[in-house]
């Protein structure tokens, strides 16, 4: 138990989310008799559900500054389908309708953001209106037909790292991909201490570290080994790839840039921000246009996934994004969340249903089972800060981004009169 | 007078080794207070001293359980769970932010939550009727229909009273009720509730203007740092506010704050001619025509009362952020200054601390150091990357150098006392490197020791060439620190006296009245 608390940093609680997905894979691995963790599920199971994660990166930006979208469905639909269109009657090619849908997503975030940010009306009545608006869009443009895309278009919803270099048995670009990881991991870790050594904040024990290391690095490599045996023409999803890069470029945008504090100080206390000289309009301008952007991308995959675009594509997004968005952690008030948060929380989400579906269980018991996870997880965290601890998710990402966190604090000391007087006297 | 108080008077009231306490603070330790019937008793003390968090034990805001000692009121030992059951006995309080609502009329607002029903609907008739009766006797004459919003605050003080009073209220608390008004409606309450006592009513009174507790008071009970020190008859211990003084501060004024040479330079910001319109209501003016200067090294300080328009006119100047622009020119060295937002003002060498901590000045979420360097973020980024690393240094070196109590600059702000996040406020305003520092209510809610610390480092800042205002309500603090100091009322600058030529007589005249100077 004590060694526990030392490699998780004093507190077990706040592995919380991660122990309850490894424990959450772990149990389907056993009750479905190991048809859990094949290749060929993972691989599954991170197709299906990248557009969705995509989303939540963008939602918990949006939630940490203190507001929320219901409109990313539509959104992604309506670019979906837009897309698909350009492809097949203007016969532009794949790479320029990426671009258009990205650019569609632009237009469409300035537009939600100009409302929220300018005007000044909730985002949740601009983005309500925008679920309704871009769901018509969508049904307009494409008739309410079904727009199938081409093969070269559907490879960022289905396509694989490609096999190159000698015949290992493994996929190779895969297998670089996850030793980059390892480096990754090890190479931060290592400069961190370095870092709160030289800043002479306390560090951790080096077996605690180590430890650290390599169950987070074990857990790279067996991912990797999944992705890298799958049946042959199958490797690390493209969607995955994008996914993968997204959480990095937004993990460093929010916990390391100028931009990122900003819409956490937003979210956290609007008026404190704008007298620190934070423009908190032009702050929610972007966190509102990034999200369509997102949504927008989120959309192609989709469509390139499923080989056409649909008028009911998206539906329901929104909500599976939320629940991810909190399930990791972020607090409806704003300030609080991460994207790695959200991503774990996006994650226990999937392997619950993939895990149920591989169960045989009904759609309505897996609804069921889901609404119940959702509501046990925000309590936890509320209960948890209502007793004066940080939110699960925010204890585990600080652990990460932070070179000397994770050091049991002790309770404040409050500025005695008699002291002072004395000293000063 | 008929009076009721005689020697073998009952005890309406008594409260017995209170003992309240909250995580890392002993609130109250020990309190004892005796409140006989039908007098008007005061409670004295310095901010933070423990007098509101009293009157919340009283009034079962902390329910029963929250603390230790008895109150006993009407010779019984009381048990509120919340503010409903001591209502229910006969004890209101109003709070020094009144608990009306803005947008009902006066008579919604006095029977809210209790309601005359008649089978089951609400007799607004009946309701109307009796607000009338109510606002007669508070000396009111307004419709009972006006919406709250549109009546002034004195006026809306009366119809607080008048709630109270329809709830047949024994004991009256009031939390600083004349600490908004002017000098004539403050006059009128406290004839009011000089008429409450002739009818019976026992109050119970928090006030920091001294003279009016001088004026009406019965009894005086002083608390300082969370013990109730002494019991005053006003009468027969011939009590007058030095003695109250002394007994609040529990030494001499001169000692409160650190010796300090001033060494003041060139005119350093200059502000021509402010005036600023109300946010909301149009033709409204919270600043009217305001010209002032601050020089190199001084410390100016900004007298009014609350709602005078003091904060308004400091927001208003840092980079609008208040109301709405008329006219006016700011210069710095000479200069003028257009700024347009807060982002610029900062840019030009601008700070300001607010007097509202909690919900303007802190995201209490975040942590120390974060909140360090919150306002000017572009001094350790490069690309607008933040570097963690510099954050932390100079985190930590604020953290020594203002002496900031705390385990680590990654705790969070929301854990600190209110002397330790002020210091943490200061770290951040001084990390922008202003020219010129306004800071509105240092001391709001601080507790004496570190408030003596605070007044050393505004003291530094000014020796270090910069020009510092400081806004407060507390006239001994703007006396002890300021080098001169303006007086404002309802908007406008009326005056400003030199440090040897102000006293608190002299500035609450200048304070209270229409305008002599500013011409």
């Amino acid at each position: 138990m004590n060694a526990l608390k030392k490699l998780f940093g004093g507190n077990t609680r706040q592995f919380g989310m991660i122990f309850a997905l490894v424990a959450l894979i772990i149990f389907f691995q056993f009750a479905t008799d190991g048809r859990t963790l094949t290749p060929g599920n993972v691989i599954n199971l991170f197709n299906g559900n990248s557009y969705i994660l995509i989303l939540a990166i963008g939602m918990v930006l949006v939630i940490i500054a203190g507001h929320i979208d219901l409109s990313v469905g539509s959104v992604a639909a309506f670019v979906g389908v837009t897309v698909a269109l350009a492809i097949r009657d203007w016969g532009i090619p794949w790479y320029a309708g990426i671009l258009l849908g990205l650019g569609l997503g632009v237009l469409i975030g300035a537009w939600q953001g100009f409302w929220t940010a300018y005007v000044g009306i909730p985002a949740f009545i601009v983005t309500l209106a925008g679920m309704l608006l871009f769901r018509g869009f969508n049904q307009f443009v494409g008739k309410s037909n079904t727009i199938p895309v081409p093969g070269d278009f559907q490879y960022i919803g289905s396509g694989y790292l490609p096999e190159v270099g000698p015949n290992t048995g493994f996929n190779n670009l895969t297998l670089l991909l996850g030793l980059l990881g390892v480096a990754f991991v090890v190479f931060s870790e290592l400069r961190a201490r370095r870092t709160a050594k030289a800043l002479g904040a306390e560090v951790p024990e080096a077996w605690v570290a180590v430890t650290k290391l390599v169950l987070i690095c074990g857990a790279i490599l067996y991912a990797t080994y999944l992705f890298a045996t799958g049946r042959p023409g199958t490797s690390f999803p493209i969607p995955g790839l994008i996914l993968a890069v997204l959480v990095l470029v937004y993990g460093f945008i929010s916990s390391k840039t100028v931009v990122g504090r900003h819409v956490y100080a937003v979210g956290g206390n609007r008026h404190a921000a704008e007298l620190s000289g934070v423009q908190s309009k032009k702050v929610n301008f972007l966190v509102m246009m990034n999200m369509s952007v997102l949504a927008g991308l989120a959309g192609m995959i989709f469509v390139g996934r499923s080989t056409a675009s649909g008028p009911f594509d998206g539906v329901g997004w929104e909500l599976d994004a939320i629940a991810a968005v909190f399930i990791g952690g972020a607090a409806v008030t704003g300030g609080v969340g991460t994207v790695i948060g959200s991503i774990v929380g996006g994650l226990v989400m999937a392997v619950l249903n993939n895990g149920l579906q591989l169960l045989g269980v009904g759609a309505d018991l897996t609804q069921i089972i889901k609404g119940l996870v959702l509501l046990i997880a925000v309590a936890f965290d509320v209960y948890n800060k209502s007793q004066g601890k940080r939110s699960i998710i925010g204890m585990l990402t600080q652990n990460f981004n932070r070179p000397s966190g994770g050091t049991p604090l002790q309770p404040d000391e409050v500025t005695s009169t008699k002291e002072t007087i004395a000293r000063e006297a | 007078m008929t009076s009721i108080n005689t020697q073998s008077e009952p005890v309406i009231l008594e409260m017995r080794s209170i003992t309240k306490e909250f995580p890392g603070v002993k609130a109250l330790a020990d309190v004892n207070l005796r409140v006989k019937a039908g007098e008007i008793h005061a409670i004295c003390g310095e901010n933070g001293a423990g007098k509101s968090t009293l009157m919340k034990v009283l009034s079962g805001v902390y329910p029963y359980g929250t603390y230790t000692g008895d109150v006993v009121y009407q010779s019984q030992v009381q048990q509120f769970k919340d503010i409903r059951a001591s209502e229910h006995a006969g004890i209101v309080i109003i709070h020094q932010e009144l608990a009306l609502i803005p947008e009902l009329s006066i008579t919604e607002n006095i029977f809210l939550g209790n309601e005359p029903v008649k089978r089951g609907v609400i007799d607004w008739a009946e309701a109307r009727t009796r607000t009338r009766e109510l606002l007669a006797r508070v000396g009111l004459r307004e419709d009972p229909d006006t919406p709250i919003k549109e009546i002034g605050v004195g006026k809306q003080q009366l119809v607080e009273i008048a709630k109270a009073l329809n709830k047949s209220v024994k004991l009256l608390i009031l939390d600083e009720p004349t600490a908004a008004l002017n000098e004539s409606d403050s006059q009128h309450l406290l004839d009011l509730i000089l008429g409450l006592k002739g009818r019976g009513i026992t109050s119970i009174i928090i006030s920091h203007k001294l003279n009016e507790i001088e004026q009406i008071a019965d009894s005086i009970t002083i608390i300082r740092d969370g013990k109730s020190i002494e019991t005053l008859d006003v009468k027969a211990d011939g009590v007058d506010e030095d003695r109250i003084i002394k007994g609040m501060v529990g030494r001499t004024l001169e000692s409160r704050f650190p010796h300090h040479e001033p060494k003041i330079g060139d005119v350093l910001f200059e502000v021509k001619n402010w005036t600023v319109g109300h946010p909301q209501v149009q033709d409204r003016l919270v600043c009217k025509g305001s010209s002032f200067f601050v020089r190199r090294g001084e410390i100016v300080g900004f007298a009014g009362l609350m709602g005078a328009g003091r904060t308004e006119l400091a927001r208003s100047v840092f980079g609008r952020s208040y109301g709405r622009y008329i006219t006016g020119s700011i210069y710095k060295d000479g200069k003028e200054l257009h700024l347009k937002n807060v982002k610029q003002a900062i840019d030009a060498g601008l700070g300001y601390v607010t007097e509202d901590r909690k919900s303007l000045g802190l995201n209490l979420l975040d942590d120390i150091k974060t909140t360090t360097v919150s306002a000017a973020l572009n001094k350790i980024s490069r690309h607008f990357v933040v570097d963690s690393n510099k954050e932390f240094t100079v985190a930590e070196q604020y953290r020594k150098s203002l002496r900031t109590k705390t385990p680590s600059v990654e705790e969070g702000v929301a854990k600190l006392s209110g002397g330790n996040q002020q210091k943490v406020v200061l770290a951040k305003w001084m990390f922008t490197d202003p020219d010129l520092l306004i800071l509105d209510e240092p001391t709001r809610g601080i507790d004496v020791g570190a408030k003596y610390e605070i007044y050393g480092i505004i003291q530094q800042l000014a020796n270090q060439g910069r020009g510092v205002i400081v806004i407060s309500s507390e006239l001994p603090e703007l006396l002890g620190l300021s080098d001169r100091i303006y007086t404002i009322f309802e908007g406008a600058i009326t005056g400003v006296l030199n440090k040897d030529e102000a006293s608190q007589e002299s500035l609450m005249k200048l304070m209270t009245s229409a305008r002599k100077a500013a011409a």
